[in-house]
Order: structure tokens, then sequence, then C-alpha cells
């Protein structure tokens, strides 16, 4: 009998495993840190779903004094550049434009307002689900569309393969602001200030790299990478085999998400992209330029660009409005609630700062299921942290 | 961003697939998986098919580490 999607689903949820694998990680925790004599030991993720699973199963309460997991560059929605929704914003307003954008970059602030906001000025803003949805409309349209291109290696192939098969309408063009997590992952490792101790690796950027892209981890950091799956067994598994290769001394990728990722990744959607980008320095939000992550259409392909139709001079942007700590938080330097506007002047109905925004930015999950030193002192009274 | 969402390719069509999503059925982009067939397990992520899901990998991966937990303990007694 064939197992249904909710079955598999189902498997990475039980009980009776979870319970195991969280025991085995508080045995080998206090080891660890025992071995090299530290007192913390820092596992950051770099998946905005990841941090989803990890706060909305509460997997932080079942962790082990001193072992902390730490939300990274996970939200590619956090880190587009205001310059660019600023961009968007200018043309849905003056150029008689139908501006096409994913959900999750609707209510983003720009420098003077969200796009959500320019469409109850009037301008012609519309969410689709994926870039299919884009070209559907397009074709529909007798006047320009423009389609905000956004997001991380999982999102790009989906837009790349249609530039290369040139199977976009004419009156469709992109507005491109990809960027890449693997030199980000590399960034962030460079960082001094955030020691780190291992890396869980985002199981659908790695369906696209193969798990094959991180492993720069072991090789020049001495560090376990580990990619998973994003039910809550997943990422404990991630944990555990992490403080494994730890006491082993013994460092690799390790491929937890195996039902869905290989070491190549997907070849197809890899071709798609190299054929319709070029790799260049590019601009985050609240973190500056980080050397070739970001994605611009090659020159073959710049009809599809909408900078070739429409010349926009964005004169004055600015990156985060003032008090924001979105750049910390999004490099795991800060937690949400170490920021003062957290659920004061920033909330997910009315978003200060770009990580309240999006349904993946590390402090619009916080908002929506807790998160913080709450969440362990809870678990502490419950006894909950301590698994027998 | 990257969610990911799990279903199986009930139809396939020049570079498109209908995929049944627990009951939900929609028209996804199917370029960049283009062997796809009907009765695949696939993630589908913003409208396109990204990878297939392997459900007996997904058992083996239980299994293997069912053995080690299982082989740690005994250590420990």
């Amino acid at each position: 009998m064939r197992k249904g999607i909710h079955e598999i689903v189902r498997m990475y949820r039980e009980l009776s495993i979870i319970r195991d694998v969280v025991k085995g990680i508080h045995k080998l925790a206090p080891r660890v840190m025992k071995k090299y004599g530290i007192e913390k030991i820092k596992i950051m993720h770099v998946c905005g779903t990841h941090e989803h699973t990890i706060t909305y199963y509460g997997l932080r309460s079942l962790m082990p004094e001193g072992l902390e997991l730490i939300a990274g560059p996970g939200c590619p929605v956090c880190i587009a550049p205001t310059r660019i929704v600023d961009e968007a914003i200018e043309l849905s307003l003056n150029y008689n434009v139908t501006l096409l954008t994913y959900g999750d970059m609707y209510k983003v602030p720009g420098t003077k307002m969200s796009l959500a906001k320019a469409r109850s000025l009037g301008g012609d803003v519309r969410i689709v689900y994926g870039f299919l949805d884009a070209i559907k409309i397009a074709k529909k349209q007798n006047k320009p569309c423009v389609f905000l291109a956004v997001g991380f290696e999982t999102t790009q192939p989906s837009v790349a393969s249609h530039v290369v098969l040139r199977t976009i309408p004419q009156n469709l063009k992109l507005l491109v602001a990809y960027r890449l997590t693997v030199p980000a992952v590399d960034y962030v490792l460079n960082q001094p200030d955030i020691p780190l101790n291992g890396i869980i690796a985002p199981g659908h950027v790695t369906s696209i790299t193969g798990a094959k892209a991180w492993k720069f981890i072991p090789e020049k950091y001495r560090l376990p990478a580990v990619v998973a799956g994003f039910e809550p067994l997943d990422v404990l598994l991630a944990i555990l085999e992490i403080l494994k290769q730890h006491l082993e001394g013994k460092f690799r990728v390790y491929n937890e998400y195996s039902r869905v990722d290989s070491w190549e990744g997907n070849v197809v959607a890899q071709k798609y992209v190299e054929k319709a980008f070029n790799v260049v320095d590019a601009d985050w939000r609240g973190i500056g330029v980080i050397p070739k992550s970001g994605l611009e259409l090659k020159r073959m392909f710049r009809n599809y660009d909408s900078r070739s139709m429409f010349y926009i001079k964005i004169d004055y942007s600015i990156d985060l409005p003032p008090g924001c700590k979105c750049g910390d938080v999004t490099l795991g330097k800060a937690v949400p609630t170490d920021c003062p506007l957290f659920m004061r002047g920033c909330t997910p109905s009315r978003p200060y700062g770009p990580c309240m925004v999006s349904s993946e930015g590390t402090c619009a999950v916080w908002a929506r299921f807790g998160g913080g030193g709450k969440v362990k002192e809870l678990a502490r009274i419950l006894g909950l942290n301590k698994v027998v | 961003m990257c969610l990911g969402i799990p279903g199986i390719v009930v139809e396939v069509r020049e570079m498109t697939a209908i995929v049944d999503f627990g009951g939900v059925r929609r028209e996804v982009d199917s370029l960049l998986v283009p062997d796809v067939k009907p009765g695949d397990y696939v993630i589908v992520h913003a409208g396109t098919i990204i990878s297939k899901l392997d459900p007996k990998e997904a058992e083996e991966t239980i299994k293997a580490w069912r053995e080690v937990l299982e082989a740690m303990y005994e250590v420990e007694v």
C-alpha cells in the first residue's frame, strides 16, 4: 500500500523517536562542552522555515543548558535592499505598470512606504504565488508588467528556466534582487564575534545546489554541516549529528534530508541559473555588501530586465529605519527580544523593520509563536527541559 | 520563503503538472524536474517542482537513526 503524503510527514513528527533523539542530545551536549572546555554550544541554521519549525514546536525548550539554536541569514525578504522595494513602489505608482510580487514582499517597508501602501494609493500591485502565475497575468494585460524577483537559490531557477527558454511574454519584465545563501554563510562564519559550533544547512536551497555546496564548512572552518528537512525530527537529528561529529572529531557534510536532497542537487535547475544569470557582489539589507552573493541577468537576456524599459533613479533610500535591529538579528548577533521595538513599535500587523514582515522573518516568527527567554523559563518551571 | 510543500503528481502536461496536496490540486511548473510521472512524490516551492521526494529514503533515514540511537544507549548500559 502506497503511503499518503501526510503519512510520510507524520513519520518525522513521531513522539517516541523524538524523545530518544532529545535524550541523545542531552547526553552528548555536556560531553562536547567538556571536551572543548566551553560553556555554550552554538548551532546556526540559515533558513526561515527552520526557524519556524524550531519556534513553532518549541524545540529550544527541549535543549539542554548551554545549547543555543541561532537563526542566521535565512529570509530573502528581510535582506532585499530597500532600494529595490522603493524602485518597485515607484514603478507601480508612476509608470502605469502592473507590479507582481510574492506575498512576503507585499508589506516590507521601503524608505517611504510598502507595496501594500502603494496599492492603497492606487498603484497596481498584485500578489502571485509563483512565476507561472505572473506569466498568466501578464498574458492577459495589455500594459507592461514587472515581476519583483527576490529569493534564494530555491526560488531562482523557477524564473531562470523561463528566461533561458524565452517563454516570458514581451510585456513582462524582471526586477532582479536575487541573493545566494552559500556565500552568506561563508560571510557569517568569517565574523569573529559570532563563534559557532555547527551549521544546519537549508534543505530546500540544497535541493537545488546539492549538499556539495556546503563542503567548505568542514573544509575551511572545521565545523559540522548538516543538511536538514523541516519537520521537528529533522532538526533534532541535525543537532544530534552535529554533536556526534564533535565527539568523533571528524567533520563532514551530512545529508539528513536524503529523501529530497542529493550530493549533486538539481542539475537541470543549476544549468538554467548559470545560463540566465551572472554572479555579482551584492548588498544585503542591514548587513552590507557580501562578495559574489547576488545574481544579475546576463547581457543576452537584458531585454527581460525592467531596467531596460524603465530608468528609475532612487536618490535616497534608508537601509533600516532608526532603532531597528534587523541586521543583527539576521546575522544571529541579536535575538528579536533584544530589540526595544519588538512587539512595541514593531508588530506583524504594523511592521517597522523587514524581519517582522515575512512569515519567515525571525521577528515575525517569534511574534507569532513566542521565543526567547520566556520559552526556556516556562520549560524549566514545567520540567520539560529535563528529559527522563 | 523557501517553503516547500510535498504533494503527489496526478497528471503531466507539456511544461506543467497537476499536483495533489492532500486533496487540493494545483497546476505547477515542472521545467526543473522534467521527468516527473503521475504517482511521483514531489516538493513544490513557489509553484514549481524543485525535487522529487523518495518515500523509501524517508523510512531508511529513520531506520538508520533508530539503530544509531539504540547503539548509543547500549554502550551507556
